[in-house]
């Protein structure tokens, strides 16, 4: 790796510059170098969405995308949607509905949950369906996950 | 023990968020692949690339050589067999003498990072001596040139064959009025939880060993990890982190937790064992692929004479839980029905395929399918409703089913009445237009396994401990094994309940070995009904030495006093009470901190013939569910429009989960009928991946209406029995009814793929039957 091999990115909000290899995967750089967990790593092809985080507050699987392409963009994690204290009106709702089982599927639900409130406040069921048809859950049937995402986008204003 | 509530409930029964959801929702929980250790190594596996073949030798030196290994690893350093059963031990941690599918362990290598451990893989040098494969189970029925084991039945690929026989079945269809025979035909479907497999380990100089896995069994990877590393017990520890997600796919001691706990022990260092997705479909120990053969005679009334049933389960290279899985196929079928006279011949047969194993509602799910279409068959051809058949041949309550199963607690009647009333079922069931349909599917399960695989009944299936100190918190420690479904948030609101306390002041601890009594585990749907039994009693001790502090307080007897909410009262008078930290506190001047201790045993169940076991369970849960269904009749797709699904779950604890369970079992119902499939070609698994194994859309889910009508069980812990796996069974047959009633066309292979669909409309069509006027 070369000594100028690095990335530097807002992340969460924070300015950060971090040692990257072309190759390095945000996936890996996330959880393995910065310790940010709350990312899942579910099946590293882009078939789970487990890995969701927000580049630039758009869906994206960091289990897709090289690092290095963060060049200059905002990452948002888990982590950066969770307010200091308590819950976001999304996190709030999906703990009150049960739509967390095993939970391992929840934080990239809720990432993408949080960028379809922001773009579209008022969503049908139908269109919280397409939203999170890229996140696999094996646990709710999806039924919860549904509900929580309405009820949240009538809670917030 | 106790049944029903002295008192009305005040948490139980409502809708209980679970207690680790600000944890999940945020992506604090910690899982085992969040877990760090200093200077940890990476474990990675090397697996056949052949189906069946003998090794002859295995070269790593070049791999040992590589800068940057620690240590690498062959079959013949653990070669002690293991195995979920005591009885079939015949998986080794990694492969000794032979590979037995694509995908079995042959080397391994712990290495300081990723791609160090996959450059030494690479020099690993496999001589082997290819073998005939068997990946169709009918081959492996008669004598084979190469058995996949030697403990395969007379030269067979043969693993176990059940024959059971009560009653006189040939009499009775002898002297039927009517008769069916329906052969369904199963693939093999997997758990595809979230959460990869994974496993932490670190060997320390003290002599002992520390093992963090995703596994809903943890008890049983303790026992197998001590017999194959040799390791007493007691050195061991095991810590279960969150799990995500299970659906016995986490319930085998599986090798690979075996081999991550050896590198450990060899390197000196913690090692890291991540399986990737594809892995994680190879280790399988899904549903089994399965032939069955069902018939079943009714006699004029509409009561069944008899059932007579063939099963030929396609188990993979290993045992697992396959024995269990033979018996299941054939005594799961009965109940919910009366079944006088019951014949059953089923056999397990290794094939050289990715081990087969316990998949929600286990060995229940095929069998019911075939026999639920053989109801509705057989309720067309007697013209009778499905509902009315099946009313009519019931199980009683408190009765014994002809292999002596002890049914206490039943509402089936009652599913059906609602099931039937809410569905609209008589305006619809062969009245909607061609296309659209009903069907029913019922279903049984048991609430727990009776039987503790490692030990003898006499000993607890499952113990919790309470410990609180002068802060009023209360600390539950037990080896059950919450992987999503709850059983964490219920622990805490039993114990919440008995003390009448908030339930904030309950925490479940972390599943760890040292400290958490043995629970078995979350399998056979048993958690609930034991630990919550062993809770309850737990939390009746320690709300005994509490009150005794509070009358101690008051100076009255403590048998005048009741608990309320946060307080201690003489009966009937709240304002006279103690608060419960008072209470608590006074209890406390002679020990400190209490402590409180309770115990779950399973009663004696069952008969004495062999097997007799099988399938014994102190409760047992009944279903009936409605599907209604819209066929594409020109593309064959077709959607489950909604499912009305009655379930007799005893009481509901926590209405929350309960319904989640229900949700969350229809979805995966639904997947093995409409389109998941372990995709074959020979022995060679094709779909490895969540792209190419379907696991059904948030927009296939159809609208679900919950009915939940149990009475009290008699001896649940509150009067409740399981959720977890029961909900799933009726799924299929209620869709496989529906689509029959839609367009006339019965569909015994699965899935129902919309191919099969247009070959179901194909033929009919040939064979010029009408439905429906279409």
């Amino acid at each position: 790796m070369s000594a100028e091999a690095r990335v530097k990115f807002l992340l969460n909000g924070h300015p950060q510059e971090v040692p990257c290899e072309d190759a390095r995967i945000l996936l890996d750089l996330l959880r393995d170098d910065l310790h940010l967990t709350g990312t899942k790593r579910g099946c590293d092809l882009g078939t789970c969405g487990c890995c969701t985080v927000l580049v630039d507050g758009r869906p994206t699987l960091s289990c897709l995308t090289l690092a290095r392409l963060t060049e200059g963009r905002s990452v948002t994690t888990i982590e950066g949607l969770t307010p200091p204290q308590g819950l976001s009106a999304v996190q709030r709702a999906f703990v009150d509905l049960g739509a967390t089982q095993c939970g391992f599927c929840t934080p990239g639900f809720v990432v993408t949950a949080t960028a379809l409130l922001e773009e579209n406040p008022r969503p049908t069921r139908a269109e919280i369906e397409r939203a999170i048809s890229g996140n696999l859950c094996r646990c709710t049937g999806y039924i919860k996950i549904v509900d929580a995402i309405a009820a949240a986008s009538r809670s917030s204003g | 023990m106790a049944s029903g509530p002295s008192r009305p409930l005040r948490l139980l029964g409502t809708k209980i968020p679970y207690v680790e959801g600000p944890l999940k929702v945020t992506g604090r929980a910690e899982y085992t692949d969040d877990i760090h250790r200093p200077g940890e190594l990476v474990g990675r596996l090397l697996r056949s690339p052949w189906p069946h073949a003998r090794l002859r030798s295995i070269d790593v030196a070049a791999a040992r050589a590589t800068p940057g290994v620690f240590a690498v690893l062959t079959g013949e350093k653990y070669p002690t067999p293991f195995g979920v059963l005591p009885i079939t031990h015949d998986e080794t941690a990694l492969a000794v003498g032979k590979v037995r599918y694509i995908g079995d362990i042959v080397a391994a290598v712990a290495a300081r990072d990723e791609r160090t451990a996959e450059e030494a893989l690479a020099k690993i040098r496999i001589d082997v001596e290819p073998l005939a494969d068997y990946p169709d189970p009918q081959t492996g029925l008669s004598k084979v040139a190469e058995p996949i084991h030697a403990r395969g039945l007379n030269g067979t690929n043969v693993q176990k064959e059940v024959v059971q026989h009560f009653g006189d079945v040939d009499a009775a269809f002898a002297r039927a009025a009517r008769t069916v025979r329906v052969r369904g035909s199963f693939v093999g479907v997997t758990h595809a939880f979230t959460e990869p497999l994974v496993t932490l380990a670190e060997a320390t100089p003290d002599g002992r060993l520390t093992v963090w896995s995703a596994t809903q069994v943890p008890h049983y990877l303790h026992r197998s990890l001590s017999e194959v590393l040799g390791i007493p017990m007691h050195r061991i520890r095991v810590i279960k982190p969150e799990v995500g997600g299970g659906f016995g796919g986490k319930s085998d001691p599986l090798p690979h937790e075996i081999v991550c706990a050896a590198l450990a022990v060899e390197t000196g260092r913690p090692v890291r064992m991540l399986l990737d997705r594809e892995d994680v479909f190879f280790t399988n120990h899904g549903r089994h692929p399965t032939q069955n053969d069902v018939r079943i005679a009714l006699d004029a009334d509409g009561r069944i004479l008899a059932y007579d049933i063939e099963a030929v389960i396609d188990g993979g290279a290993w045992s697992s839980f396959g024995t269990v899985t033979t018996y299941y196929n054939g005594v799961l079928a009965m109940g919910p029905y009366t079944v006088p006279n019951f014949r059953y011949r089923g056999r397990r047969v290794y094939t050289t395929k990715p081990p087969s194993g316990a998949m929600r509602a286990h060995g229940g799910t095929n069998i019911r399918y075939s026999v639920e279409v053989a109801l509705d068959r057989l309720a067309e051809e007697t013209g009778v409703d499905p509902f009315d058949l099946r009313a009519r041949n019931a199980l009683p309550p408190h009765s014994l089913t002809v292999n002596q199963f002890r049914i206490t607690s039943t509402s089936f009647l009652k599913c059906l009445a609602v099931a039937r009333e809410r569905s609209g079922w008589d305006s619809k069931f062969r009245r909607l237009p061609f296309g659209r349909g009903v069907g029913l599917g019922c279903g049984f399960y048991i609430s727990g396994s009776n039987s503790p695989i490692h030990f003898t009944p006499k000993m607890p299936q499952s113990t919790v401990h309470l410990k609180v100190d002068m802060d009023g918190g209360i600390a539950v420690h037990s080896m059950q094994a919450d992987i999503g479904q709850g059983s964490n948030t219920l622990l805490a609101a039993i114990v919440a309940e008995v003390l009448g306390v908030d339930l904030e002041r309950v925490h479940v601890q972390r599943v760890d070995s040292d400290v958490s009594p043995i629970d078995i585990g979350s399998y056979s749907s048993r958690v609930t009904f034991m630990m919550g039994n062993a809770a309850r009693e737990a939390a009746e001790e320690l709300r005994g030495k509490i009150v005794a502090g509070a009358a101690a307080l008051l100076g009255v007897p403590a048998e005048g006093l009741e608990v309320g909410h946060e307080r201690i009262h003489p009966v009937g008078r709240p304002d006279a009470g103690v608060p419960f930290l008072d209470a608590l506190h006074r209890a406390m001047e002679s020990t400190g901190a209490l402590q409180a201790t309770g115990a779950y045993r399973s009663p004696t169940l069952g008969g004495t013939f062999k097997g007799a076991r099988a399938g014994t369970a102190p409760a047992y849960t009944f279903s009936a569910y409605v599907a209604e269904v819209d066929v594409d009749v020109e593309t064959g797709e077709y959607r489950v429009e909604k499912i009305w699904a009655a379930f007799d779950c005893g009481r509901v604890l926590n209405r929350l989960a309960v319904e989640g369970q229900v949700e969350g079992s229809i979805h995966m119902g639904l997947g093995q009928l409409m389109g998941e499939s372990m995709n074959y070609r020979a022995s060679r698994l094709f779909n490895p991946s969540l792209l190419e194994y379907k696991v059904p859309a948030p927009q296939q889910m159809p609208e679900v209406e919950i009915l939940l009508v149990g009475d009290d069980d008699p001896e649940g812990p509150f009067g409740a029995k399981e959720a977890g796996e029961g909900p799933l069974i009726a799924t299929l047959p209620a869709v496989g009814n529906a689509l029959y009633d839609a367009v006339g066309c019965r569909f015994l292979e699965l899935p129902i793929t919309p191919d099969r669909v247009l070959k179901g409309l194909d033929l009919r069509a040939k064979e010029g039957r009408r439905w429906k006027g279409a």
